[in-house]
């Protein structure tokens, strides 16, 4: 279909001249974009003088789904939001959804949820590391950053019996207690973290071909980043002191917070913008190995008495008052009360702020589930950062902003 | 006596027997990947699972120089005139793989947006279950292909020759009413050369 | 809160206000939000530090309890210095729902405001580039609007077909 420019693309090249330039469509089914992107490059000679995305090849009406299923079963479609760190995303559903009915977690479940977010934004941050630099042509940092994602698939999987979308939170708690053997797995994985990121950044941080790609590339300023609403490592990669984890604590964050330090950098490149992820899986891991020492004991859901939380098998099966529970969450018109309120919450996630807006209107399905996603508001910038720059250099800047077309386009 | 000398100097096989092998074990994907299922086909493709002790390992992002499409991921109602152009654009002999359930069959997402299923606008070899499929399950539609590709195989290729016609499920597409006619559907027809004027 | 006494200053009568947990919110209704929205959105960004847009995104209040306007697009404020949150809510009507736009404030605006367009159909009058972002250029419809079925109306159907004789 053809994609139509606001303005001609002539009216807005000062001085080019532009009978010389010429259009190349990137995408959507291509190498560098990973999924679905589509970029729109107005070129003269090997330069960008625009860049244009369309996107939508992905729209699957993720936010129409979230007014059609209730709290419990709409996390089965934001797992499949960000699909790179899914928990993150559960996590940062039910953590709005808490708040709305005014639930306060209980504490070992807020330090599960913290080790899985952790564990979400350490293998979100390998894979985008890892395919930034595929594109760039360094293959082993991939293969050896996929190693690592095994491993952080192999304990998601020990938790909640799925690989890689484990739909592991509902209201009040979660879906099943962790075990020992997952503690177990936890521990083994805090051990041998360390390793993987140091093959990775002795593969990298100092790699001619790939600092001659990415410094100076993309470069992204703070008032820049302010303005077009960046969160997360792009938005601290150019200096934009910003960590909901600090600035908001939620979950364990509270408790846990002499135990990490917030990723800063400055210069706002590509270069940066891997610098920031490398560093903060490490504070991630710092987190992890610290909340799994001090994980408290007790039950993982909210009492059941509050009728809030699903009851397990033995309590439905076994007590007139579990299978009441049970039936008034699980039929159509019953489940959950909520204000004719809304309210809006957000975590950290990997690619940054991941906030819900949920309009209740008494029922236990949202009248509107509203997602700030991330990649939206980062890949407005692409034309941005692109403006000037070669087309080899377009792999480095998508690498490093790690666009995920699911988030991108819901 | 040597062993050799037991053996015939020529061999007497159906060239369609060689040819099948030639093609099952070099089946060179192309990663049609558009969501979660597209990361589980990296992982296949990376040091675990190891795609590679099945001859599959050469994903090439060119349509030209593929054999197996691998649709991993949901299709929207935007990305299926892409999809039918890269399919077209795929030498013969090719196959498809419906990677997933939301390949497969929209999955949980009955929406507006997701088409419910890509065997009904190109036609798929193997589908594999699964949100997403493990790898193996991914590895074992590769090994279910080389079978049938094995089994129904022929040199030049006449086993698709009897499959000129619609194969998905009961086409749902009607006329739309003029109040709900939202949309025209982008046609790929347009935008690639086809030997065949639409009719 | 010191930026309500500025905003008292300068729009008494323009808006309500209302909190919910910790959300803190500014509505704006439906007959001023044409007139108002966008100097109270620079009041609050010029003056009262609020200078990051978090969040900018559409809601249909159509079969609502207790809803007087049907559209309305939120923005969600945020002051770096302090960590401060503030929510502002402009509502919108049929038969042609529209909104100054705020890209002259906040870049980031332009995509999230060309999202609440296609979604709702709310337009936003000075909108450097009003146009669908998510959804084909031909569709007419507006798929997150409450009037539009969840499966729609059967356009996901509507492809031309590919057979092996195509190929």
């Amino acid at each position: 279909m053809p994609l139509q420019t606001a303005t001609p693309v002539a009216e807005d090249v000062a001085g080019a001249d532009a009978e010389f330039l010429y259009t190349l469509n990137f995408g959507p089914q291509h190498p560098a974009t990973h999924t679905t992107l589509r970029l729109i490059l107005t070129l003269d000679g090997e330069t960008i003088v625009k860049a244009v995305p369309d996107i939508g090849y992905l729209h699957s009406g993720f936010e129409k789904l979230g007014e059609d299923l209730d709290f419990n079963q709409y996390v089965t479609i934001v797992d499949r939001m960000n699909y790179i760190s899914p928990v993150a995303n559960e996590i940062a559903w039910h953590h709005t959804v808490e708040k709305l009915i005014g639930i306060e977690i209980t504490p070992r479940c807020k330090y599960v949820r913290t080790i899985l977010a952790e564990l979400a934004r350490i293998s979100d941050h390998l894979l985008c590391v890892g395919a930034a630099a595929l594109d760039l042509g360094a293959l082993t940092a991939f293969l050896y950053a996929f190693n690592a994602r095994e491993k952080v698939y192999n304990i998601i999987e020990a938790t909640a019996g799925q690989r890689f979308h484990p739909s592991y939170t509902r209201v009040g708690g979660l879906s099943a207690d962790i075990s020992d053997e997952v503690v177990a797995l936890i521990r083994d994985f805090v051990k041998t973290f360390p390793k993987v990121h140091g093959d990775i950044v002795r593969l990298l941080n100092r790699n001619r071909i790939f600092i001659d790609r990415t410094k100076g590339i993309g470069v992204l300023s703070k008032e820049d980043a302010i303005s077009y609403s960046a969160s997360g490592p792009v938005a601290r990669a150019s200096g934009v002191v910003r960590d909901l984890r600090k600035d908001e604590p939620y979950l364990a964050y509270k408790e846990l917070a002499s135990a990490f330090k917030v990723v800063c950098g400055k210069g706002g490149d590509c270069y940066n913008r891997y610098l920031v992820r490398m560093g903060e899986m490490l504070e991630s891991w710092k987190i992890i190995a610290a909340a799994v020492e001090s994980l408290p004991t007790g039950p993982v859901n909210v009492d059941l008495n509050d009728k809030l939380t699903i009851p397990d098998k033995n309590a439905t099966y076994r007590s007139i008052e579990g299978l009441i529970q049970h039936f008034e969450l699980f039929m159509w018109n019953r489940r959950w009360e909520t204000p004719v309120e809304e309210v809006y919450g957000a975590n950290e996630t990997a690619n940054g702020e991941l906030g819900f807006y949920v309009v209740a209107d008494g029922s236990g399905t949202a009248f509107r589930a509203r997602t700030r996603p991330p990649s939206f508001i980062h890949f407005a910038m692409f034309p941005l950062m692109m403006e000037g720059h070669q087309i080899s250099d377009v792999p480095a800047v998508l690498g490093s902003l790690n666009i995920i077309a699911a988030e991108l386009d819901r | 006596m040597a062993l050799t000398n037991l053996l015939p100097d020529f061999l007497v096989s159906k060239l369609d027997f060689l040819a099948n092998m030639a093609r099952k074990h070099s089946l060179w994907p192309m990663p049609f990947a558009t969501a979660c299922c597209g990361i589980e086909l990296m992982a296949t493709a990376s040091s675990r699972y190891d795609i590679a002790r099945f001859g599959s390992e050469a994903m090439r992002f060119s349509p030209r120089q593929c054999d197996v499409m691998i649709v991993a991921g949901r299709v929207a109602m935007k990305m299926v005139p892409v999809m039918q152009r890269i399919w077209l654009q795929m030498p013969e002999p090719k196959w498809c793989i419906s990677m997933g359930a939301c390949a497969s069959s929209g999955g949980v997402f009955d929406t507006y947006a997701v088409v419910q299923g890509i065997d009904r606008f190109i036609p798929v070899d193997v589908y594999v279950p699964g949100c997403p499929p493990r790898p193996e399950q991914l590895i074992r539609s590769i090994l279910d292909l080389q079978e049938k590709i094995q089994l129904t195989g022929t040199i030049d290729a006449r086993e698709f020759a009897a499959r000129n016609t619609y194969e998905g499920p009961t086409a749902l597409a009607r006329e739309l009413n003029p109040e709900e006619a939202i949309v025209a559907p982008g046609d790929y027809r347009a935008a690639t050369r086809l030997r065949k004027p639409l009719s | 809160m010191p930026y309500l006494d500025t905003l008292n200053a300068k729009f008494a009568g323009a808006f309500t206000t209302s909190a919910f947990r910790d959300n803190a919110r500014v509505s704006v209704g439906a007959d001023k939000a044409a007139l108002v929205l966008f100097d109270l959105l620079k009041c609050l960004k010029d003056e009262c530090g609020f200078d990051f847009l978090a969040e900018l995104g559409g809601i249909d209040y159509m079969g609502y309890p207790n809803a007087t306007d049907r559209f309305c697009v939120v923005y969600g404020l945020a002051n770096l210095t302090t960590g401060e949150r503030v929510w502002v809510k402009a509502f919108a009507n049929d038969p042609d729902p529209e909104l100054p736009s705020v890209v002259e404030l906040w870049r980031g605006a332009d995509w999230m405001e060309r999202e609440v367009y296609d979604m709702y159909g709310v337009r936003f009058s000075g909108h450097p580039d009003h146009r669908r972002i998510l959804m084909p250029s031909e569709y007419t419809g507006h798929p997150l609007r409450k009037d539009y079925p969840l499966r729609g109306y059967g356009e996901r159907h509507n492809f031309p077909t590919v057979t092996r004789a195509d190929s």
